[in-house]
C-alpha cells in the first residue's frame, strides 16, 4: 500500500497554496491533517499529480473568539480545538462532537477543516458544525467567499468547496450570553473511536421565559449528506420544551432521511435509530438548557 | 513421565520475566521484515477483482519495462516449473497454485507478481499489468454450493463438496428413542480469523555456492518445509528455514505456502535475495488466511431432568477456494465432540465445500471454537426449555471429578479435571449472586442485561490422527516434538528448539524448565531456535502443545543429561549410582558429602579427560529427546473411535452484558473466568494466553467478520470494515486458577493458548440471549453485530 | 518526482537525507533509517503498530510523509531506552508485568504510554485506555498492558518522590 507518485509542495503562504490549487485543478490535493488522505494515497484510490502541504502556513491555524463568532482556522489540530477553553466555552456542541472522532493519535494530526473539507456524511464535525449554523470561507484566486452549511454539503464526500479553493477556517456563531443553551451528542458504532454509523447532534436554546428560542437537531449516517430536521425544529420553535414535545415531534426525523444499506447497517436500521439518537441528543439539550 | 505432584518446584510455577520480552520492549524483535539481506528485491502481488473470472490474457510488457523493475511472472509461467500446493485431503482435481492458472476463483487471488527494487516500483508495475478477464457467475453461498451442479469452483472436482464424513458413536438412535424430549436449533459461526497485526512475509535467497534455499518467514506450522519442496520440487535438504524470527502474532493462520514458495522461485531465477511483505489489503483478501465458517445444525436429546443423552450434528463448512488443511477442522473437534459433558452417543456429519471466497485456514483451536459455542448454545437451549436455571443442567451434565481419566464416546479420554469446582471458582470470581442481582436491577430500570455462561474445554498437544478419521490413507500417528541439550565446557547450558514462536514464550518455557530439571537458574539457560536443517524433529507450536510437548522433551533431554553427569560421578568415585545425590549440578555421596564432582569437573571430564568416562561413554556433553504425544500412536478402531488430543483443559466463563435497545450495542461490562491448564510453568505466560484469547473470542463473537455480498465481491480487506476488539471493548477480566494436574506430562502442564478463545465466543452469546430472553428473543449467529439484534428487538425487516 | 532533503532528529541525533516525497515516514523509518522497533500493522491509520512521537506528540508514522518531518523531532522505541540501550523505566514495568506476548504492536503501545506518562504520571483507569484507545494488540486483551502502565506510573510517581 504505497503511494502513487506526486509532486509536493510545501505552501509557505495562502496564497501560494491557492496558486497551486488553481494550477493543479482536480489534479492537486490538500494535505492537512492526513488522516483521510494519507490512506487514500495509500490505496491508490487518490492518485493527485500534486499534493500541497498546508501546514505550514501560520494563518491557517489558531482559534479566535470575536463578539458575535468563533473562527476555528482550517488547519487547527482536533486536539487542539478539543482542549480550547475558548472551544469548550462557547462551542460546547462542537467540544462534544470533536471528544468522538477517531483516537487521541488521529486527533494529534487531524484538524478540523480537513474534516470539514473530506465531508464523509457520519463524520463528527460537519455534524455539529450543520447543527450550530457555521459557515466556511474558502479563498481561490477570484477571492473569498463563504458557505454556511446548510448550502455546503451536496452528497457523500461531495461539498459546495471547488478544486481551486482552499478552505481558511470555520466560523460559528457565538452564542450570546443571556441565552439557556443545551446540547447533546450521540453516535453509535461498534467499537470506541469508530466511524459513526449514525449520530446526532442537537442544541437547544430557550429565551428567558423558558421556551424554545432556537432548536437543532442534525443526523449523520442516515443520509447522503448530514441532515437538518427542520420539520422537528420548528414544530419546536416557540414551545415550553419538555419531554412529551420532543417525543412527539421523533416521527420528522425517520421522515426527513434517505439512508442507504451498507455492510455494516441497513438503511432501515439507520432510519430507527436516527429517531433513538436524535430523541436522546434532545432530551440531553433540554437538560442542560434548563440546569 | 509425570513427575512427584507433591515435589517443590523452583521455577516452575514462579513469576519469571518472560525473557523474550526484552528484546520486544526495547524495539529489537527480528521480525521477517526486519531481516535485512544486502541487494534484496522487493515483490507486490496482483489481485483479481471478481470471484470467479477466466483469465483470457494477461500482458506485462509495460510493467517489466518500468525502470527498477527486475521481473513480472505469471501463474501459467510459475506452472511450469512448481507444482500445485498439497492439500491437506487428496484431492487431485483441487489444483491450488500461488498464482492464478486460466481461472481466478475468489475476489483477491493473486494473478501476478512484480519484483523491483523496492516495493514503490513494484506497485507501480502492478498498475501496468494489462489483465484481460472474462467474468463469470460466482457460488457464493455454502448450502448452495453443497447442493451445485453447475457452478463448480473446481470444475474437475466435480462438484464442490470437498468432504462429506459421517460419524456415529453409540447408540443414538436408541438414546433418542428414550430420551423424554428433544429439540432442534441451528447454529451459525460466522467466518472471521485471527488476524494478527503483522502480516504474512517471506525472504529467500537462493545459494547457488551451497544450492541451499535459505528462507525467513513469519510462519507457525508444520511441514512447511516440506510443502514449499513437494511445491517447488526441490529435496527438503536444500531448504534452510530460519526459525528464530519472531512471529508477530499468529494463532493457527500463518501458514504461508503460496507467499514462500513465490520468494523462493523468484529468488533462484534472480539470484538475488527476494521478499514479499504481504500489505493489510493483499493480506485480508488474498492471503488465504480466513477460519471456520460454519453452520450446525443440531438435534438433542434429554430427559425431563435436562440431561443431555445424545447429540446429532450436521456441521456444514464453507472453506472457500483453496481449502488447504482447513477441512480438519472439522474433524479435530471429534476430539472433545461432547465438551464437558456426559453426553452418552454422538452422530456426526461433517460436510466441506468449496465457494468463491478466500481459502481458509486452520484458526486457533482448529475448530473447537466454533464447536464449542454450538455444544452450550445446545446446553443454553435444553435449560430454557426446561425451564431450568443454565447452571443447574451443568451441574447435572458436567462430568464428575472423580470421573477421569473419563473416555468421551468418540475415543479420546480427557485425562483430569475437576469442572464443578473450576465452575464453581468461576462462579465466585464473579460473585455471582451480586451479578445477578445487578442484572435483575439493570432489568427493572429499563435496561437489557445478561449473564452468560459457558463450560468449555481445550485439548491440547496435538496429534494428526483426526486426518485419518477424513482420510483413511492419511496413517499418520506420529506428533512429536524435539529437542536438544547441550553442556558447554564451562557448563553453560543451552537448549534448542526446532520451531518458530509467535508469542507464547517458549523460550521462557524451555529454559524454565530445563532449569528446575537441572537446578540451574533458568535465566543462565541459552535458547536457540535451530534452523530446520539443524532442527530435530518438530511438528511446531500448534494445537495447543508446546508446554505439554517441548516440555515433555525439555524434562526428557534433561534426564539424560543428568544420567550422564550420574554415570561419570559414579564411575570417578567408584560408587553405586542409588548412593549418589544430584544437587545443582553437584553430584556427592549421599553418606558423605564431602566426596563429591561439582559441575565444573563433570564438564572437563566430559571434554578434555578420556581417560575418566566410564568405558564406552562418548565424549561430550550434550543430549537429544524426541518426546511422542502422549496417547498417540494408534490408529482409529472400527468405530472410529480413537484418542486425538492427550491433555484436557477447562475453563468456566462468566461474562456480564448489558445491549443497548435503541442501537443493538452490545458492551461486555464484566468478566471472571476461572481456568485449569494443569500445572502452569510460567503464571504470567499462561495468563496472558487465557485473557488474549478470550479477547480474540470476544471479537468472533461481536465484531469480526469477512464479508462478501451476493455475488461474491469482498467487503472487508481494511480495517475500517473488519473491526477488532480496542482496549474499550475488553472488560477488567478477572481470572483465577485451579489445578488439576495431567497425569500425562512432564510436570502436569496442560494447554493453555486456546481456551479463551474457545469459551469466550460462547460465553458472550450465552450472554446476549440472556440479555434478550425476557424479551421472548435470541440470536444464534456469530458475530451479533449491533444491527442484527437491534433489528431483532425491534422486529425491524432487516 | 524529485527528492528533497530533509533535517531532522530522530531520538536525540540529528540526520540529513534526502527523499522521494511519497516515502511514507514509517517506512523511511524503516528502511532508510533502519529503525526497525517501529512495525508495520496495516499502512491505513487504524492498528497503532506504527505509533511514534513527533515533537513528542504520539501519531501514526504510516500516516505521515517523511518530507513532513523536515525541521522536526522524532521519537522511536528505540529511543525510550537508557544510554546504554537498557530498557527505560517504562520499558522495564512492561517486563515485569508481562504486557506482550510477541511484540509486535509493543512499541506502538510504548509510544502511547510514555506521551500519558509524560503529562500525567498518576492516570486513571480510563486515561490509560483513552491513551491506547487507538492501537490494537491480537495477543494480551490488554489487561496486562494496562497493568504494566500503572506499575510505571506507579514507579514513576516513587522516582519523583
Amino acid at each position: 500500500m504505497k503511494a502513487a507518485k506526486f509532486d509536493y509542495i510545501l505552501a509557505g503562504s495562502i496564497e501560494e497554496a491557492v496558486q497551486v490549487l488553481e494550477n493543479g485543478g482536480s489534479d492537486a490535493v490538500v494535505l492537512a491533517g492526513g488522516q483521510t488522505l494519507m490512506p487514500l494515497l495509500a490505496m491508490r484510490l487518490a492518485r493527485p499529480a500534486t499534493v500541497i502541504d498546508i501546514n505550514g502556513i501560520a494563518a491557517l491555524s489558531g482559534i479566535e473568539a470575536g463578539e458575535d463568532e468563533v473562527v476555528i482556522k482550517a488547519c487547527t489540530r482536533q486536539a487542539t480545538a478539543l482542549a480550547s477553553p475558548l472551544v469548550q466555552a462557547y462551542l460546547p456542541l462542537l467540544a462534544k462532537a470533536i471528544a468522538h472522532v477517531g483516537h487521541q493519535q488521529t486527533r494529534n494530526r487531524g484538524t478540523v477543516g480537513g474534516s470539514l473539507a473530506h465531508a464523509d456524511p457520519a463524520s463528527e464535525i460537519p455534524l455539529a458544525a450543520l447543527a450550530m449554523d457555521a459557515f466556511v470561507r474558502l479563498r481561490s484566486s477570484e477571492g473569498t467567499r463563504e458557505v454556511p452549511m446548510a448550502n455546503y454539503f451536496l452528497g457523500p464526500i461531495t461539498t459546495a468547496r471547488a478544486d481551486g479553493e482552499l478552505m481558511l477556517g470555520v466560523h460559528f456563531p457565538r452564542q450570546p450570553g443571556q441565552a439557556r443553551i443545551g446540547t447533546g451528542f450521540h453516535e453509535v458504532s461498534e467499537r470506541r473511536g469508530d466511524f459513526a454509523v449514525v449520530a446526532a447532534a442537537a442544541q437547544i436554546e430557550l429565551d428567558d421565559i423558558g421556551r424554545c428560542a432556537r432548536a437543532a437537531l442534525a443526523i449523520g449516517g442516515a443520509d447522503a449528506v448530514p441532515r437538518r430536521i427542520t420539520q422537528l425544529e420548528n414544530r419546536l420553535l416557540g414551545t415550553s420544551i419538555n419531554e412529551d414535545g420532543i417525543r412527539a415531534a421523533l416521527p420528522d426525523i425517520a421522515a426527513a432521511l434517505s439512508p442507504g444499506d451498507d455492510q455494516h447497517a441497513s438503511a432501515a436500521y439507520r432510519r430507527r435509530v436516527a429517531g433513538v439518537l436524535g430523541e436522546r441528543a434532545l432530551l440531553d439539550a433540554m437538560r442542560e438548557a434548563r440546569q | 513421565m509425570n513427575r512427584d505432584p507433591g515435589r517443590n518446584l523452583h521455577y516452575v510455577a514462579t513469576k519469571r520475566r518472560v525473557r523474550e520480552d526484552k528484546r520486544f520492549v526495547t524495539g529489537q524483535g527480528k521480525f521477517v521484515q526486519d531481516v535485512v539481506l544486502p541487494e534484496t528485491k522487493h515483490a507486490a502481488v496482483l489481485p483479481s477483482p471478481y470471484p470467479r473470472a477466466r483469465i483470457l490474457s494477461i500482458d506485462t510488457t509495460a510493467a517489466e519495462a518500468l525502470d527498477g523493475v527486475h521481473m513480472v511472472l505469471t501463474g501459467e509461467q510459475l506452472a511450469v516449473d512448481c507444482n500445485p500446493i498439497r492439500l491437506g485431503l487428496k484431492l487431485p482435481e483441487v489444483k491450488w497454485y500461488p498464482l492464478a492458472v486460466e481461472m481466478t476463483r475468489y475476489a483477491g487471488e493473486w494473478v501476478a507478481i512484480v519484483v523491483a527494487e523496492d516495493a514503490y516500483i513494484a506497485e507501480d508495475a502492478l498498475e501496468l499489468i494489462e489483465v484481460d478477464y472474462e467474468p463469470l457467475a460466482a457460488v457464493v453461498d455454502p448450502e448452495q454450493a453443497f447442493a451445485e451442479t453447475n457452478f463448480l469452483v473446481h470444475p474437475g472436482h466435480g462438484s464442490n463438496v470437498l468432504y462429506h464424513g459421517h460419524f456415529l458413536w453409540g447408540d443414538v438412535d436408541g438414546d433418542f428413542a428414550a430420551a423424554d424430549d428433544s429439540l432442534t436449533f441451528r447454529a451459525r459461526w460466522g467466518r472471521s480469523s485471527t488476524v494478527p497485526i503483522e502480516t504474512f512475509g517471506a525472504l529467500a535467497h537462493w545459494d547457488e555456492g551451497t544450492e541451499i534455499l535459505d528462507i525467513w518467514a513469519s510462519i507457525q506450522m508444520p511441514n512447511f518445509v516440506e510443502l514449499l519442496a513437494s511445491t517447488l520440487g526441490y529435496p527438503l535438504n536444500n531448504i534452510r528455514l530460519h526459525q528464530d524470527v519472531d512471529v508477530g502474532g499468529s494463532y493457527g493462520v500463518k501458514r504461508g505456502i503460496k507467499q514462500s514458495v513465490l520468494v523462493a522461485y523468484l529468488s533462484r531465477k534472480l539470484r538475488v535475495p527476494v521478499r514479499l511483505i504481504e500489505d493489510r489489503l493483499v493480506n485480508m483478501a488474498g492471503g488465504d488466511a480466513h477460519g471456520p465458517d460454519r453452520i450446525f445444525d443440531t438435534d438433542v436429546a434429554f430427559t425431563n431432568d435436562g440431561i443431555i443423552k445424545s447429540l446429532q450434528i450436521r456441521a456444514l463448512d464453507d472453506a472457500g477456494a483453496y481449502p488447504g488443511r482447513a477441512p480438519f477442522q472439522l474433524a479435530k473437534p471429534i476430539s472433545a465432540i461432547v465438551g464437558p459433558y456426559t453426553i452418552n452417543s454422538v452422530k456426526y456429519e461433517a460436510i466441506s465445500v468449496a465457494t468463491n471466497k478466500t481459502g481458509q485456514v486452520p484458526v486457533r483451536g482448529f475448530g473447537q471454537a466454533p464447536t464449542n459455542y454450538m455444544i452450550e448454545a445446545a446446553v443454553d437451549a435444553v435449560a430454557r426449555h426446561l425451564g431450568l436455571d443454565r447452571l443447574e443442567v451443568r451441574r447435572r451434565n458436567l462430568i464428575p471429578s472423580d470421573a477421569f481419566p473419563y473416555q468421551i464416546p468418540s475415543g479420546s479420554n480427557y485425562d483430569s479435571g475437576d469442572y464443578h469446582m473450576v465452575l464453581q471458582k468461576a462462579l465466585d470470581l464473579a460473585d455471582y449472586d451480586e451479578l445477578v442481582q445487578r442484572r435483575d436491577k439493570a432489568r427493572t430500570e429499563g435496561r437489557l442485561a445478561g449473564i452468560g455462561i459457558a463450560t468449555c474445554l481445550e485439548p491440547g498437544g496435538g496429534n494428526n490422527i483426526f486426518e485419518y478419521l477424513m482420510d483413511p490413507t492419511a496413517e499418520i500417528t506420529t506428533f512429536m516434538e524435539a529437542c536438544e541439550v547441550k553442556v558447554d565446557p564451562q557448563g553453560k547450558i543451552t537448549g534448542m528448539m526446532g520451531t518458530t514462536t509467535s508469542g507464547q514464550g517458549h523460550e521462557t518455557l524451555f529454559a524454565t524448565i530445563l532449569g528446575e530439571e537441572l537446578e540451574f537458574d533458568p535465566d543462565e539457560i541459552r535458547i536457540v531456535h535451530a534452523d530446520s536443517l539443524s532442527a530435530l524433529p518438530t511438528r511446531s507450536p500448534v494445537a495447543s502443545r508446546m508446554a505439554i510437548m517441548l516440555g515433555g522433551a525439555a524434562t526428557g533431554a534433561a534426564g539424560k543429561i543428568k544420567d550422564r553427569a550420574l554415570a561419570i560421578a559414579a564411575f570417578n568415585l567408584a560408587i553405586a549410582l542409588e548412593d549418589l545425590e544430584y544437587s545443582g549440578g553437584t553430584i556427592s555421596d549421599r553418606n558423605d558429602p564431602s566426596r563429591k564432582l561439582t559441575w565444573a569437573e563433570i564438564c572437563f571430564i566430559s571434554y578434555r579427560a578420556y581417560h575418566k568416562l566410564p568405558p564406552g561413554m562418548e565424549p561430550g556433553f550434550h543430549a537429544q529427546f524426541v518426546f511422542q504425544v502422549p496417547g498417540g500412536g494408534q490408529l482409529p478402531d472400527a468405530q472410529n473411535r480413537v484418542q486425538i488430543y492427550p491433555c484436557f483443559s477447562f475453563q468456566a466463563h462468566i461474562p456480564y452484558v448489558e445491549i443497548d435497545p435503541g442501537t443493538g450495542r452490545v458492551s461486555v461490562l464484566d468478566y471472571a473466568i476461572a481456568h485449569d491448564c494443569g500445572t502452569v510453568i510460567n503464571p504470567d505466560i499462561v495468563r496472558g494466553m487465557v485473557i488474549g484469547g478470550l479477547a480474540h473470542g470476544i471479537g468472533a463473537a461481536l465484531y469480526e467478520k469477512f464479508t462478501y455480498d451476493n455475488e461474491g465481491q469482498f467487503l472487508s480487506a481494511t480495517f475500517a470494515d473488519y473491526l477488532m476488539p480496542s482496549v474499550h471493548e475488553i472488560p477488567d477480566v478477572r481470572d483465577v486458577e485451579h489445578c488439576t494436574p495431567s497425569p500425562l506430562t512432564s510436570h502436569g502442564q496442560k494447554g493453555s493458548g486456546e481456551g479463551g478463545y474457545l469459551g469466550a465466543p460462547a460465553a458472550i452469546a450465552s450472554a446476549v440471549n440472556d440479555a434478550l430472553h425476557p424479551l421472548g428473543l435470541s440470536i444464534s449467529e456469530l458475530p451479533m453485530r449491533m444491527s442484527k439484534i437491534e433489528a431483532l428487538i425491534n422486529n425491524g425487516s432487516k | 518526482m524529485s527528492r528533497r532533503g530533509i533535517s531532522l532528529t530522530i531520538n536525540g541525533k540529528a540526520y540529513q537525507r534526502e527523499v522521494e516525497p511519497r516515502l511514507s515516514l514509517l517506512d523511511f523509518l524503516r528502511d532508510e533509517m533502519r529503525f526497525s522497533g517501529t512495525h508495520v500493522g496495516c499502512e491505513h491509520g487504524v492498528c497503532g503498530a506504527c505509533s511514534i512521537l513527533f515533537d513528542s506528540v504520539p501519531i501514526r508514522a504510516c500516516l505521515m510523509l517523511a518530507v513532513q518531518a523536515d525541521g522536526h523531532d522524532v521519537t522511536t522505541v528505540e529511543g525510550l531506552c537508557d544510554e546504554d540501550g537498557a530498557p527505560g523505566l517504562l520499558q522495564t514495568a512492561f517486563q515485569d508485568a508481562h504486557g506482550m506476548q510477541c511484540g509486535y504492536c509493543t512499541p506502538g503501545m510504548l509510544i502511547s504510554a510514555q506521551a500519558l506518562l509524560a503529562q500525567n504520571n498518576d492516570p486513571s483507569l480510563e486515561d490509560i485506555k483513552d491513551a491506547i484507545g487507538g492501537n490494537i494488540c491480537r495477543c494480551t486483551g490488554y489487561v496486562q498492558i494496562i497493568e504494566s502502565i500503572q506499575l510505571a506510573a506507579r514507579r514513576l510517581r516513587e522516582a519523583e518522590q
